[in-house]
């Protein structure tokens, strides 16, 4: 039984942890090629889920509401790179951040003033809404299967992406000598617009893929916009390697620690101390677990530049 | 003669601007009565907000503008020094003169671990390291039940000061005792940016191995920055449990430090004014915009992005160009 509950919750775990790597991924591109912190690559998810509900209410089926969500949001992405970001290039952190936080409050009040004040719903496919046995006596919601399967696939098409094209050759370039790669004739404009593109297409997909599991609302992006810079400086800035490792310890250690722990310490402590500290701990561990790495290896995991 | 030996005007001085300090200073201290005068003394609480606000931005701006720390985590020491207050008020202790020391102290303290773990890093890791350090002790709040986890703590009664003839439950002498501490901190402030500590201080944000390479202790400078910042951060925290009656998680929520870091960059990284005027300008737009449109909040991202495009150095820097113009005009003179 207690397996069982293991299982399942690494199962929740890598789940989550491919889910944030679809952030992490673009945010880590951006931030290693661009050198642009932005703290808006959280509004783009948002936006991506809001695409996808508004679609659904439409009367799409998920898929195309899925697709349309991604072909929206990286379309907005690109033309937010070009009308505005790439002004920051040139700008330092400071800057880039209080651009970036004056523009979360405008896309949050933007969809706030487009769809209300209410979180949407955005009910799972009906044909995916039901579990399925995998091991016996493991059951497992067929639509998070979904979700691990889309997210392993994106993370090898990304990796193919990055290691195996010319386009991707440049990226690698560009997040380890940026000034070089540009000296080297690399068309930088057209390669940023590009990444920033990606970078919003995955977001969307995330936000779309999440929006049945989470609530659709005003806001979404931001918690979860944390995670991915956590998950990002563990892993190392600009190394796409690195933030998937760093997601999915990010997520294995947050999914488990919030179901398991408090089961752990029931075995050791009080049920009402166990059920007081076990959530707190839970919540803290993933940030012990930056602060630790950090403390050993000042750079993350795998530092994209030498 | 000994005038000479110590450059008053080095590239790393700052000037706090001459004689409309005062007049500032005057213009402040008369607001309780003229707001009460057109019968608008609910923004007595307001200006003191304010007031306790530029005083958490002023000595974020020593690290982040001064020290070129960006610290993602400050809203941590005020949630301390709120914390600190809130707890001793539980446990009976009112006595300001007790409270507001300790707050600073505590804060100190944690800014003191905090820091020296943290200053290992640079750059974006250290905003992240210092961002890790914040959300610890949010969570540490929340978990804290018997002091009111997630819903915070009430701080029934304002902390008394004993022997002077000031009631702090009254709103504009809270305001007035904000208003001295703020200048204190300020003329602190001002000391210490322009002391041979804090030149290192600034000189190590421009070239950290310069300074090492002359003899200069970076650590020590930069650590001795972040546990003062801190520690001034906690008494902001603590007139905040005061002036809001609650002490929360909330407080050192990310979005709160991040909020801090906001307005040091509008108010301008790195100017002695850059802090407060963040602050002022930042919490009074957040109350004019909120009062004219229920979308104020887009209206603010639009101003604050207008700050970034066409003030790059923040808001400060337009009064600094005014200032720099003015003593370079009267040197001449006297040349």
């Amino acid at each position: 039984m207690d397996l069982i509950l293991v299982a399942e919750q690494a199962l929740n775990g890598l789940q989550f942890g491919l889910m944030l790597f679809l952030l992490a991924a673009g945010l880590t591109l951006v931030f290693g090629i661009m050198d642009l912190i932005n703290l808006a690559h959280g509004s783009l998810y948002m936006i991506g889920a809001y695409l996808a509900a508004a679609a659904i209410a439409a009367g799409a089926s998920f898929l195309v509401a899925v697709l349309a969500a991604v072909a929206g949001t990286a379309l907005f992405g690109m033309l937010l790179e070009v009308t505005l970001l790439r002004r920051l290039y040139q700008r330092d952190h400071l800057s880039q951040v209080l651009a970036t936080f004056a523009l979360i409050l405008m896309l949050n009040e933007g969809v706030r003033m487009i769809w209300g004040e209410q979180p949407l719903l955005l009910n799972t496919p009906a044909a995916l809404s039901g579990p399925v046995e995998l091991l016996p006596g493991l059951m497992y919601p067929a639509y998070r299967l979904l979700i691990i399967g889309v997210g392993l696939a994106v993370a090898v098409g990304l990796y193919l992406l990055v290691t195996r094209t010319r386009w991707g050759m440049w990226v690698r370039a560009g997040a380890s000598n940026r000034a070089m790669t540009t000296a080297m004739g690399v068309p930088a404009d057209r390669l940023f617009t590009a990444v920033f593109g990606i970078g919003a297409a995955l977001c969307a997909l995330a936000g779309s893929l999440l929006g049945p599991l989470l609530a659709v609302q005003v806001g979404m992006g931001e918690s979860i916009l944390i995670l991915a810079f956590v998950v990002i400086v563990i892993g190392g800035i600009g190394s796409i390697r690195g933030a998937l490792v760093g997601a999915l310890l990010v997520g294995l250690v947050d999914t488990g620690s919030r179901t398991l722990l408090p089961a752990v310490l029931r075995q050791v402590a009080s049920p009402e101390v166990a059920s007081t500290l076990g959530p707190s701990i839970a919540a803290i561990l993933i940030y012990v677990l930056m602060a630790a790495v950090l403390f050993w290896k000042p750079r993350g995991l795998f530092p994209a530049r030498g | 003669m000994t005038e000479s030996l110590r450059p008053r005007r080095t590239l790393l001085h700052h000037r706090a601007g001459g004689a409309w300090v005062w007049a500032l200073f005057a213009a402040l201290a008369a607001l309780p009565p003229l707001l009460q005068a057109v019968g608008l003394e609910f923004y007595t609480v307001v200006a003191t907000r304010v007031l306790i606000f530029a005083i958490a931005a002023a000595s974020l701006n020593l690290i982040l503008g001064f020290g070129g720390l960006v610290s993602f985590g400050h809203a941590a020491f005020v949630g301390i020094g709120a914390y600190t207050v809130g707890v001793l008020a539980d446990a009976g202790v009112a006595s300001a003169w007790v409270s507001w020391p300790a707050a600073m102290l505590v804060s100190g303290a944690a800014a003191a671990v905090i820091g020296a773990i943290s200053l290992r890093t640079r750059g974006v890791y250290f905003i992240m390291i210092t961002l890790a350090f914040a959300q610890m002790f949010h969570y540490l709040a929340v978990s804290l039940k018997a002091y009111g986890g997630d819903d915070g703590l009430p701080v029934p009664a304002r902390s008394a000061l004993n022997g002077l003839p000031v009631n702090l439950a009254d709103d504009a002498s809270f305001y007035w005792v904000a208003l001295v501490l703020f200048a204190l901190v300020f003329a602190g402030l001002r000391r210490l940016v322009n002391s041979p500590l804090g030149w290192l201080l600034q000189a190590a944000r421009e070239n950290e191995t310069r300074v090492a390479a002359t003899g200069g202790r970076v650590f020590a400078v930069q650590w001795t920055a972040f546990v003062v910042a801190g520690a001034i951060a906690g008494l902001a925290g603590a007139l905040l449990a005061n002036l809001n009656g609650l002490v929360s998680p909330h407080l050192m929520h990310w979005s709160q430090s991040g909020q801090l870091m906001v307005m040091v960059i509008l108010g301008g990284a790195g100017a002695l004014w850059g802090g407060p005027v963040g602050a002022a300008v930042f919490l009074l737009l957040e109350e004019l915009l909120s009062g004219v449109t229920i979308h104020w909040q887009f209206a603010l991202g639009a101003i604050l992005l207008a700050v970034v495009l066409f003030a790059p150095r923040g808001l400060a820097d337009l009064f600094d160009r005014f200032g720099v113009k003015r003593a370079d005009a009267k040197g001449a003179a006297n040349a």
